[in-house]
């Protein structure tokens, strides 16, 4: 593969939150880098700090607890933390998007779909007319609606919980973006329509060179979507790795228990591995690693010193003492 | 309700079940137009200590059918045994100890237990509705059960909100169990929790059930879970079971077209994986107005001629393994 540049880089990005009880560090020192084309998957439970990466980047931290302290968020090179507002409105739905999990909230409910379709297609391009409609509907069928000419006139209540999905990546793609960010977008689905929502999402990638940002719990969706993986725990990225490399030698004491912990489809396991505990409270994070509480091979460094990066393999990085 | 309860060892069984709720039209004067066929004619037994699950899309009526059991939902026709004994025809005294032996945990720990009760009363109530118990034996019997679902005695005094999700999770099956139920409906127990708590949940139920022998009834959508949980499982589609095997069998040899695109549609658990990609057509049809014949033949790639005509029937291929499918 010829060397390219990242479309998008993330540099020690940190997001806390200012709270009464104290600073919850949602987001602690988080980097990586995405490539032109490239499917990244963030994996992690909720409250490791994922979501939170994904608004950090759009600009939607919730104000005004919220505030993105540090780092560099570089989208071809163009820092977005530095944008205003405004500015930061003409580049969310051009360059960048996010489809969230319930398209039943993004998408308002008194308005038709074709509606809200045509707004976003007039916000973008100051195109006016009868030729809206049209790639409204070229839009969705696109996102393999069928009959889109009739489709356009319903209310998301009319359409079924896929089919809404689908709108909401019609209304992504229509600014033709460079990055795709996927937060769990398919975990309210059925097995068989998500099945179809994630094909419809590669093939849109090919088509386009999208490069997608998959945010989700599921390390089904990271074995079949992604091509590198991040592994974040307690606002921190743990572990970092091609996604074969993650599958067959998981280094971080946190990504191995968490593989051995989930249920398999493809063969019977007699005994599920259980991790201990529970993910530790952002504001009272342990010093030295945050998963030491947990971790069943911890020894005394761990609980004094956040562990450094230490290469286990050939673009693959863990955070743990154990490794060195 | 000993008489008959000897001849089979099915705690529950339940023959040809069907439940039709009725759509409506009408503003002032209301007349009804249909029926939705939530359940249409589904069968099956569980037996003392074994672990049906009932897998299909949302719509597929494997919650109705667990209503139904729970007595929720009085079944429109078909019968229901409670060891070997029809619900239907109890009378009131063994109904009360039928819906002791029946207990259920649902998805969402947040909303099934009261927030302005402390957990030793929500776990109690079931036992201090139905059996007399002194102060004593009730503390007693408070902290065996908090023991045994793994958390502390004292915590008995603590309200909700101050446990996690995975521990809710416990106490709403320290609930469950109280009575000393012969089966648990278990309604997608562990999907609402974290991929970390999920294993020590899914644990824990399994090791209740080697120590107590009691039966479960699993609703679930994730295979996986599916797959490690029970010993029996049923893949509904539109109200009717449409194939039926122990799990191993179900697993490594799905012979219904619906089954096995549901296989093919779960997630890999490593990136190696390639599955013969089934992939579907559309969506589930409405059950207002099925289709006609098999109801999965709009959607199967396997389709034949007299699937749009003919309705299939449950037809035992192997030993215990049941498909609905014209193609066998």
């Amino acid at each position: 593969m010829a060397k390219q540049a990242p479309v998008l880089e993330v540099q020690d990005l940190r997001t806390y939150f200012y709270t009464r009880t104290g600073v919850v560090k949602a987001v602690d020192g988080v980097s990586f880098s995405l490539m032109p084309g490239e499917t990244l998957g963030i994996v992690g439970e909720s409250g490791s700090g994922k979501s939170m990466t994904a608004l950090s980047i759009m600009g939607l931290v919730p104000k005004p607890a919220g505030k993105t302290v540090g780092g560099k968020v570089l989208l071809d090179g163009e820092d977005l933390l530095q944008k205003s507002n405004s500015e930061m409105r003409q580049i969310r739905g051009r360059k960048i998007c996010m489809i969230l999990q319930d398209p039943m909230t993004s998408l308002n409910p008194v308005y038709t779909v074709g509606n809200q379709l045509i707004e976003t297609l007039r916000m973008r391009e100051d195109a006016r007319g009868h030729g809206l409609k049209e790639r409204a509907i070229d839009l969705l069928s696109k996102v393999k609606i069928a009959s889109p000419e009739t489709r356009i006139g319903n209310y998301p209540h009319q359409m079924s919980g896929g089919m809404r999905q689908r709108v909401v990546g019609a209304i992504a793609i229509s600014g033709s973006p460079k990055v795709l960010i996927a937060d769990e977008a398919t975990t309210s689905l059925d097995a068989t329509i998500q099945y179809q929502y994630l094909q419809l999402l590669r093939e849109l990638q090919k088509d386009t060179g999208l490069s997608i940002i998959f945010i989700t719990h599921d390390f089904g969706i990271v074995a079949k979507m992604c091509d590198r993986v991040a592994v974040m725990y307690a606002g921190k990225m743990v572990e970092f790795a091609p996604v074969r490399d993650l599958f067959n030698k998981p280094s971080h004491p946190y990504t191995e228990a968490l593989m051995r912990s989930v249920p398999n489809v493809d063969e019977e396991v007699d005994k599920l591995y259980a991790i201990e505990g529970q993910p530790p409270a952002l504001d009272k994070l342990p010093v030295g690693c945050p998963f030491a509480p947990r971790c069943p091979y911890v020894f005394d460094r761990c609980l004094h010193e956040y562990p450094t990066s230490v290469t286990v393999g050939e673009n693959h990085h863990a955070h743990c003492w154990k490794l060195i | 309700m000993s008489q008959n309860g000897a001849a089979t060892s099915a705690v529950i069984s339940v023959e040809n079940a069907q439940k039709y709720f009725p759509v409506s039209k009408g503003v002032v004067v209301r007349t009804t137009i249909g029926h939705v066929k939530a359940v249409d004619g589904v069968s099956f037994e569980i037996k003392q200590g074994e672990t049906f699950s009932l897998v299909g899309e949302s719509g597929c009526g494997k919650t109705t059918t667990a209503r139904m059991i729970l007595q929720v939902e009085k079944p429109t026709a078909g019968i229901i045994k409670f060891q070997g004994n029809d619900l239907a025809t109890l009378r009131s005294e063994q109904y009360r100890e039928y819906r002791a032996s029946v207990q259920a945990v649902f998805q969402d720990p947040w909303s099934s237990l009261n927030p302005r009760m402390r957990v030793g009363s929500i776990i109690m109530e079931p036992l201090l509705t139905n059996r007399k118990l002194s102060k004593g034996e009730a503390k007693e019997k408070l902290e065996s059960l908090l023991e045994e679902v793994g958390l502390h005695s004292f915590q008995g005094d603590y309200y909700p909100h101050e446990f996690s999700g995975g521990q809710r999770q416990r106490i709403a099956i320290a609930r469950a169990l109280s009575l000393q139920p012969k089966l648990i409906v278990l309604d997608e127990p562990v999907s609402a929790l974290d991929v970390s708590i999920r294993a020590q949940i899914m644990n824990l139920l399994r090791d209740l059930q080697e120590r107590y022998g009691v039966a479960y009834l699993l609703i679930a959508h994730n295979l996986a879970t599916v797959r490690y949980m029970s010993h029996n499982v049923g893949v509904m589609y539109l109200g009717k079971i449409v194939e039926t095997a122990p799990t191993h069998e179900l697993f490594t040899n799905p012979m219904h077209p619906y089954t096995k695109a549901l296989i093919s549609a779960a997630l890999p658990s490593h990136p190696d994986i390639q599955r013969e990609d089934i992939v579907l057509s559309g969506e589930i049809p409405s059950p207002l107005n099925p289709p006609s014949g098999c109801a999965f033949h709009p959607r199967c790639p396997f389709v034949l001629d007299r699937c749009s005509k003919e309705l299939p029937v449950l037809k035992e291929l192997k030993p215990q393994h049941e498909v609905s499918c014209h193609l066998y």
